[in-house]
């Protein structure tokens, strides 16, 4: 991946992509092969310092039962930090909630505030780059625009290099990134998504695009 | 009380089996098996404690503690399956609970170094110890397999083992803890323990049975403690990989 870089990882559900993820940040172990992280081997880094450097964002927010800010402060806590009130309110901003969201107690918000809370939450461990395992699967459709825009936003002003995960060929033309295609395992494609769709390269792209499309539509 | 009084109290599990079967509980076959193993198991212990109660020898009898202790893991670690080497986790905790407070109870006098003293009041915090072993592998597996999400998010952002089982360890500790604390709450109101119920019987002095009972709660409750804590200390360190993953047992089977 090239730095600031967004990347879309798409594929049917089963094909690895949240292996994949994982494995970034080892919450599992590759059998095989090497991750680098800004030219380092990721196998040197110790699995703490690595999951601070890249976050990870989940299908389904795990918040635990606290406030707001309490959820925010559990990365940085980890480390013996402590945000300010400022910089509570400026990543809950961030994230397109307002600042009075932060003496809330996480059960009262939806499941897009929570997604946000979630969203924050690894923003405040600055990381090198942010791994999203389909953040919007649990959300209904207009929740789900407005997450995508707020990824979007959040690359564009931080230019956190982004891997972002999604089954759906539509999020992922809406996404119009650079995109590869994983099914069983492989990788069957690498471009823009535009370029794909238009000219499958492959047969199992072909098939993957044309059960997605008779799903989609 | 002679044999005939026995089988005439054994009429009691015929109706308990009456009642299951209209019912259509389908217990019988287990409360058969049980209740004659039960019997089976105390009449062959009543001939071994007529032979151990005559060991005058603390090394003997410590030695038959560990025995007991040993049983006991292995039972109690089948509470806890998933977790790595769960049974050396329930002995290690049921070992030290149980011995470091029979211990001190020993150097304070109220355990004389008599083998119908060490023998059923071993028996008694080993018994419970194991209880308080079980249940914590027991509640602790799973917290681990319905917090599964949290605790992966907890070490997403950077938690350690201790960190990302926090909230697991504290309930796991909680429900091994609860059954001992109400049993001090309602010691004598709601039943009168097994001490004292014995010495009653047998023509003691109720005082003197309370003395007795009072001994054996703290120590229960001492070693019910010490247990939980060390099965927990022990227990979640075995679920995490040396990456610090969650062990996969407790991933959802897919």
């Amino acid at each position: 991946m090239r730095g600031g870089e967004i990347l879309t990882i798409l594929g049917p559900s089963g094909s690895g992509k949240s292996s994949l993820l994982r494995c970034l940040n080892r919450l599992e172990t590759i059998d095989r092969g090497e991750i680098f992280l800004n030219g380092v081997e990721t196998r040197g880094i110790d699995a703490i310092e690595l999951r601070r450097r890249v976050g990870m964002v989940f299908q389904t927010p795990a918040l635990l039962p606290l406030t707001v800010r309490e959820n925010l402060l559990i990365g940085p806590g980890f480390r013996k930090q402590s945000p300010d009130e400022k910089e509570c309110a400026r990543l809950l901003e961030s994230t397109g909630l307002s600042g009075e969201f932060l003496e809330r107690g996480v059960e009262a918000l939806s499941v897009g505030e929570r997604q946000r809370v979630a969203l924050a939450q690894v923003l405040a461990n600055r990381p090198d780059a942010l791994l999203m395992d389909e953040p919007t699967s649990a959300l209904d459709p207009p929740a789900v625009l407005k997450i995508e825009e707020l990824i979007k936003t959040i690359h564009r002003n931080l230019r956190t290099m982004t891997l972002w995960v999604t089954h759906n060929i539509e999020q992922a033309l809406r996404f119009d990134t650079r995109t590869i295609v994983l099914v069983d395992g492989e990788v069957v494609a690498q471009g823009n998504i535009r370029d794909l769709v238009e000219r499958p390269a492959n047969d199992a792209l072909k098939t993957f695009f044309d059960s997605g499309n008779s799903h989609e539509h | 009380m002679n044999i005939e009084s026995l089988v005439l109290a054994y009429g009691l599990v015929i109706a308990a089996l009456l009642i299951s079967y209209y019912n259509d509980l389908r217990l019988e076959r287990d409360l058969v098996y049980s209740s004659l193993r039960a019997t089976l198991q105390l009449i062959l212990v009543g001939f071994i404690l007529e032979a151990v109660l005559k060991i005058g020898r603390m090394d003997y009898l410590a030695g038959i503690l560990l025995f007991m202790c040993g049983v006991a893991a292995v039972i109690s670690g089948k509470r806890g399956e998933k977790i790595p080497r769960a049974r050396w986790v329930a002995f290690a905790g049921i070992g030290v609970g149980s011995f470091s407070t029979f211990w001190i109870l020993h150097l304070a006098g109220v355990i004389p170094s008599e083998a119908r003293y060490v023998i059923p009041l071993g028996g008694m915090i080993i018994g419970n110890a194991m209880k308080a072993s079980s249940l914590t592998l027991n509640r602790l597996t799973g917290e681990l397999e319905q917090q599964r999400p949290r605790i992966e998010t907890l070490l997403a952002l950077g938690a350690n083992a201790r960190q990302a089982a926090a909230q697991p360890v504290r309930q796991a500790v909680r429900a091994a803890m609860i059954p001992t604390i109400d049993t001090l709450k309602t010691v004598g109101l709601v039943h009168l323990p097994g001490i004292m119920t014995g010495f009653i019987i047998a023509g003691g002095s109720p005082l003197t049975a309370v003395k007795y009972q009072l001994a054996v709660m703290y120590m229960i409750a001492g070693a019910t403690g010490i247990t939980c804590l060390i099965v927990t200390l022990l227990a979640y360190r075995q679920c995490f990989t040396a990456d610090l993953q969650l062990s996969a047992a407790f991933r959802p089977s897919e």
